[in-house]
C-alpha cells in the first residue's frame, strides 16, 4: 500500500516481447538466472541466457508414467506444467562437499567447505513449487539446526513466480491448497495472458526487491481488464486439475491403516526405483559418503540425495529395518501425507504430480490414498 | 559443537583406551585444542564419531556427566567404522560432533524407585544416568540394575558394578543367556528378572536400553508389576547420517530418533513400537 502511495507500481503490464528485459534486469543486478528450458525431450531447469531459452510454444502431456512434449498452436512462454526437475537441486544440491580432512604429522585437521555461490534468480516458479520451497525452508532453516549449505544458497534468492495457465494431467495443487496462483513467497509473479491477439504478462511485486526490479521494466499500467483476464487464466487452470485428493482427516486415516492390504497391492507394482523421491520437490533425505585419495592423506565428506526406497536407507548393524517394498512405499507415502504434519506442521505433498508422472509403473499417490479411504481397516495398536 | 555448521566435526585426541570385552572398547577423549570447557552433556545423549578416512557413526556417551572434563565412549566393534574406531590408540585423533538428542529424565525421577533394565552394550548409554544419580544418591529410593549379556565374557564394567552395589546401595541382578558351569550367577533372559524385584510401582521410573525385542518384553513384565508406560523410558537405535534432523534416515513414524530421541517416554511411541518395518 505504502509503495503505491509513494507512486511506485506494484502491478504492471509487460509486453511478451519485453520478457527479455526482465532477464536482462536480473542479470544486471548480479543474479544468475535459472528457469525452464527444453532438453532431452523434457522441460527441465537450467541456466537461462535470454528469453529464447524458454520452452516457448511447447506444452507437455502428462499422466501416470507418461510424459510427452507437444507443440502448442500459440507462442506461449509458460504453456506447460512442471517437469522432472525441481528447484531443490539448486538449494539442496544433489551432491555437495561438506568438508575435507588432511592428515598431519600427528593426527589430522578438518577444513570447512566455504563455497559462496553467486546470487540466483529462479524464473518460472509455480505456486506448488513455492509451497515446496517453504516446506524445505522449514526443514533446513527453521528447526533447532540450520543447514549452512541451504542457507548460503537460499539467502538472497530472487523468485519470479508464474501463475499456471495449464493444469498438467497429474496436477492436484487445488486439493493441496497450494495453487495454481502464487499468493506469497515471491519477489515477482507473472501471469501470462494470450487474448485477442494480445500477448502480455501481468506482473506483481511481492517484496521490496521485487518492486525495485519492477521499476526497471518497460511497462504499461495494469488496468481492471488486465487483472480480470489474468484471474480468468488462473480460474481456468484451477477448474482443470488432472487429479484430486481428499485431504480431510488424511493424516490420521493413514496412521490408523498401517496394516491395510492396499500396501501389499501397491508393493506388487512398486519397483523401489526411487524415481518418485528424486523428482519430488519436498523430499529432503540425504546420505553422506567419505572419499579418500590414493595416498590416504586426504579425505572428503560429501552429502548426496538419498531415498527411503533403498534397502541401505534403514540399515543398522542387524540388517535393513525396511526390507520389504511394502514397508518402503508405506514409509514414503505416510511420511508425505501423514507424519509430515507431526514433524513440520503441514503436508509434505504440494500436489505437483511429479511422482505420478515419473513413476515407471504409474503408481498414483492420490489413487492409493483414495483406496485406503474407501475401505479403511480398523487396525488397533497390535503389531 | 560448531554453532554455525553442525555437520563439521571437531578434532579430539585419545587420552586412554581400554578393552572391556572381546569386542567392546572404551575410549577417553580430550579436545585437541585444549579448551578447558570440557564436554558437558546429559545422560543418554550421543555423539557422531568420525574415524579419519573411514566414516562416522552415532555412539552414546558413556562417561560421567558430573565430570565433563573427559569424554568417554564405549563401542562394540560390529562393522567398518566401529572396528577401526576400536583400534585407535592413545595419542590418535578422531572427529566428534555433538552432543545430540534427548536424555534420561534423571532429575524428574528424583523421589522415585528406579529400575534400569539393559542388555549388552545397552549399559553404556545408561552408565551416565547411574553416575548422575550416585552424585545425589539420597534423592532416590531403591535403584535396581537388571543387566543381561550373551555370556559372562560379554558383561561390561563388572568391576565397577560390584563397587556400585556396596558404595551406592544398588540392587544389581546380572544374568547371561548361556554360560559354562563355573558361572555362579543367573542364566536366562534379563526380562525374567523384572518380576522378582520389589518396588513401589506408582513411584517408580524405569529406564530401558537394549535390543528392541528385549525392550518389548521388558515392557510386558513392567506392566505386570504395575509400572505404567508414561513412567518408562527407552532408548531407540536407527540409522543416522547427520544427527540434526536433515538426513531423514532415523525417522520412526512421526519422530526423528536423532532429535526427538534417542530417549523416548514409552507412551509417546507405544502405538508404533514393536510393529514390523516402521
Ligand atoms: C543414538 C545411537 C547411539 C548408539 N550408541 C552406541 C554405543 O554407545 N555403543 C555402540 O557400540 N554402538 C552404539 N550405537 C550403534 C552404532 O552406531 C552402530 O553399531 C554403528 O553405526 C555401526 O557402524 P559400522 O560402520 O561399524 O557398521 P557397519 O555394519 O559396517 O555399517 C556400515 C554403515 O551403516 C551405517 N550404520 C550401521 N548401523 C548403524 C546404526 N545403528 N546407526 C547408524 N548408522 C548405522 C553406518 O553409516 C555405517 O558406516 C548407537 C546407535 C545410535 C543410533
Ligand atoms: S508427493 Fe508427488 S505430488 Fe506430492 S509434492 Fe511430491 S512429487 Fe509432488
Ligand atoms: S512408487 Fe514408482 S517411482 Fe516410486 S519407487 Fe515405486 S516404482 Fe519407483
Amino acid at each position: 500500500m505504502d509503495a503505491t502511495r509513494r507512486g511506485i507500481q506494484t502491478e504492471i503490464v509487460l509486453a511478451a516481447t519485453d520478457l527479455d528485459r526482465l532477464l536482462l534486469a536480473l542479470k544486471e543486478t548480479g543474479y544468475r538466472v535459472y528457469g525452464p528450458t527444453v532438453e532431452d525431450q523434457a522441460i527441465v531447469y537450467g541456466e537461462l541466457d535470454t528469453a529464447a531459452d524458454l520452452p516457448r510454444g511447447w506444452t507437455d502431456e502428462q499422466d501416470g508414467g507418461i510424459y510427452r512434449l507437444k507443440k502448442r498452436d500459440d507462442a506461449a512462454f509458460f504453456g506447460f506444467a512442471v517437469g522432472p526437475h525441481s528447484w531443490k537441486k539448486y538449494l539442496f544440491p544433489p551432491e555437495v562437499k561438506l568438508w575435507s580432512a588432511h592428515a598431519k604429522a600427528k593426527g589430522f585437521e578438518i577444513e570447512e567447505e566455504t563455497a559462496n555461490p553467486q546470487k540466483m534468480a529462479f524464473l518460472g516458479v509455480r505456486a506448488c513449487e513455492l509451497a515446496a520451497l517453504g516446506i524445505q525452508d522449514r526443514v533446513f532453516l527453521q528447526g533447532s539446526f540450520v543447514d549452512p549449505v541451504y542457507r548460503s544458497r537460499r539467502d538472497g534468492l530472487f523468485v519470479v513466480a508464474v501463475n499456471c495457465s495449464v493444469a498438467g494431467g497429474t496436477c492436484f495443487c487445488v486439493s493441496m491448497n497450494t495453487g495454481p496462483k502464487a499468493e506469497s513467497g515471491f519477489d515477482l509473479s507473472l501471469t501470462e495472458v494470450l487474448k485477442n491477439g494480445d500477448h502480455y504478462f501481468l506482473v506483481s511485486a511481492g517484496s521490496e526487491p521485487g518492486r525495485e526490479m519492477l521499476a526497471r521494466l518497460p511497462q504499461r499500467p495494469a488496468e481492471t481488464e488486465h487483472r480480470q483476464s489474468a484471474a480468468a487464466v488462473v480460474e481456468n487452470t484451477a477448474a482443470h486439475m488432472g487429479r484430486t485428493l481428499n485431504t480431510e482427516g488424511l493424516p490420521s486415516l493413514l496412521a490408523g491403516n498401517l496394516d491395510h492390504p492396499r500396501w501389499d497391492e501397491v508393493a506388487k507394482r512398486c519397483l523401489t526405483c526411487a524415481n518418485c523421491t528424486m523428482v519430488c520437490p519436498t523430499c529432503f533425505c540425504s546420505t553422506v559418503e567419505d572419499v579418500t585419495d590414493l595416498s590416504g592423506d586426504h579425505a572428503e565428506r560429501w552429502r548426496k540425495w538419498d531415498s527411503c526406497f533403498t534397502m541401505e536407507f534403514s540399515y543398522i548393524a542387524q540388517g535393513s529395518l525396511r526390507s520389504s517394498a511394502r514397508s518402503r512405499y508405506r514409509q514414503w507415502m505416510t511420511h508425505k501425507l501423514s507424519t509430515w504434519h507431526d514433524q513440520f506442521g503441514s503436508s509434505g505433498c504440494v500436489g505437483c504430480g511429479r511422482c505420478i508422472t515419473w513413476c515407471p509403473e504409474g503408481i498414483d499417490i492420490t489413487e492409493e490414498a483414495k483406496a485406503i479411504r474407501e475401505a479403511p481397516q480398523k487396525t488397533g495398536g497390535k503389531p | 559443537m560448531n554453532p554455525v555448521n553442525p555437520m563439521l566435526p571437531e578434532v579430539f585426541k585419545i587420552r586412554r583406551s581400554a578393552q572391556n570385552t572381546e569386542d567392546v572398547f572404551t575410549l577417553e577423549l580430550e579436545r585437541k585444542n585444549g579448551g578447558g570447557a570440557g564436554f558437558p552433556f546429559k545422560p543418554g545423549q550421543f555423539n557422531m564419531l568420525y574415524v579419519f578416512g573411514v566414516g562416522e557413526v552415532p555412539i552414546s556417551i558413556s562417561g560421567d556427566p558430573t565430570r565433563p572434563h573427559s569424554l568417554v565412549h564405549t563401542t562394540r566393534a560390529v562393522g567398518t567404522v566401529t572396528r577401526t574406531l576400536c583400534q585407535l590408540k592413545p595419542g590418535d585423533e578422531m572427529g566428534v560432533r555433538g552432543p545430540f538428542g534427548t536424555s534420561w529424565p534423571v532429575e524428574e525421577a528424583e523421589g522415585n524407585d528406579i529400575v534400569i533394565v539393559t542388555g549388552g552394550i545397552g549399559l553404556a548409554p545408561l552408565r551416565p544416568a547411574l553416575y548422575q544419580m550416585f552424585a545425589r544418591r539420597e534423592r532416590y529410593g531403591k535403584i535396581y540394575l537388571l543387566y543381561g549379556a550373551r555370556s559372562p565374557g560379554d558383561l561390561l564394567y563388572m568391576d565397577e558394578v560390584g563397587l556400585w552395589q556396596h558404595q551406592y546401595r544398588i540392587e544389581t541382578r546380572v544374568t547371561v543367556d548361556a554360560a559354562r558351569r563355573d558361572w555362579k550367577g543367573n542364566v536366562g533372559v534379563v526380562t525374567h528378572l523384572v518380576g522378582k524385584i520389589s518396588i513401589d510401582p506408582v513411584h517408580t521410573m524405569a529406564f530401558i536400553c537394549g535390543p528392541e525385542i528385549m525392550m518389548r518384553f521388558t515392557r510386558v513384565e513392567l506392566t505386570r508389576i504395575g509400572v505404567s508406560p508414561d513412567r518408562t523410558f527407552i532408548s531407540m537405535e536407527r540409522n543416522m547420517k547427520c544427527a540434526v534432523g536433515f538426513c531423514g534416515h532415523c525417522q520412526y513414524g512421526p519422530h526423528f530418533i536423532c532429535k526427538d530421541g534417542p530417549v523416548f517416554r514409552f507412551d509417546r511411541i507405544q502405538n508404533i513400537f514393536g510393529r514390523r518395518e516402521i
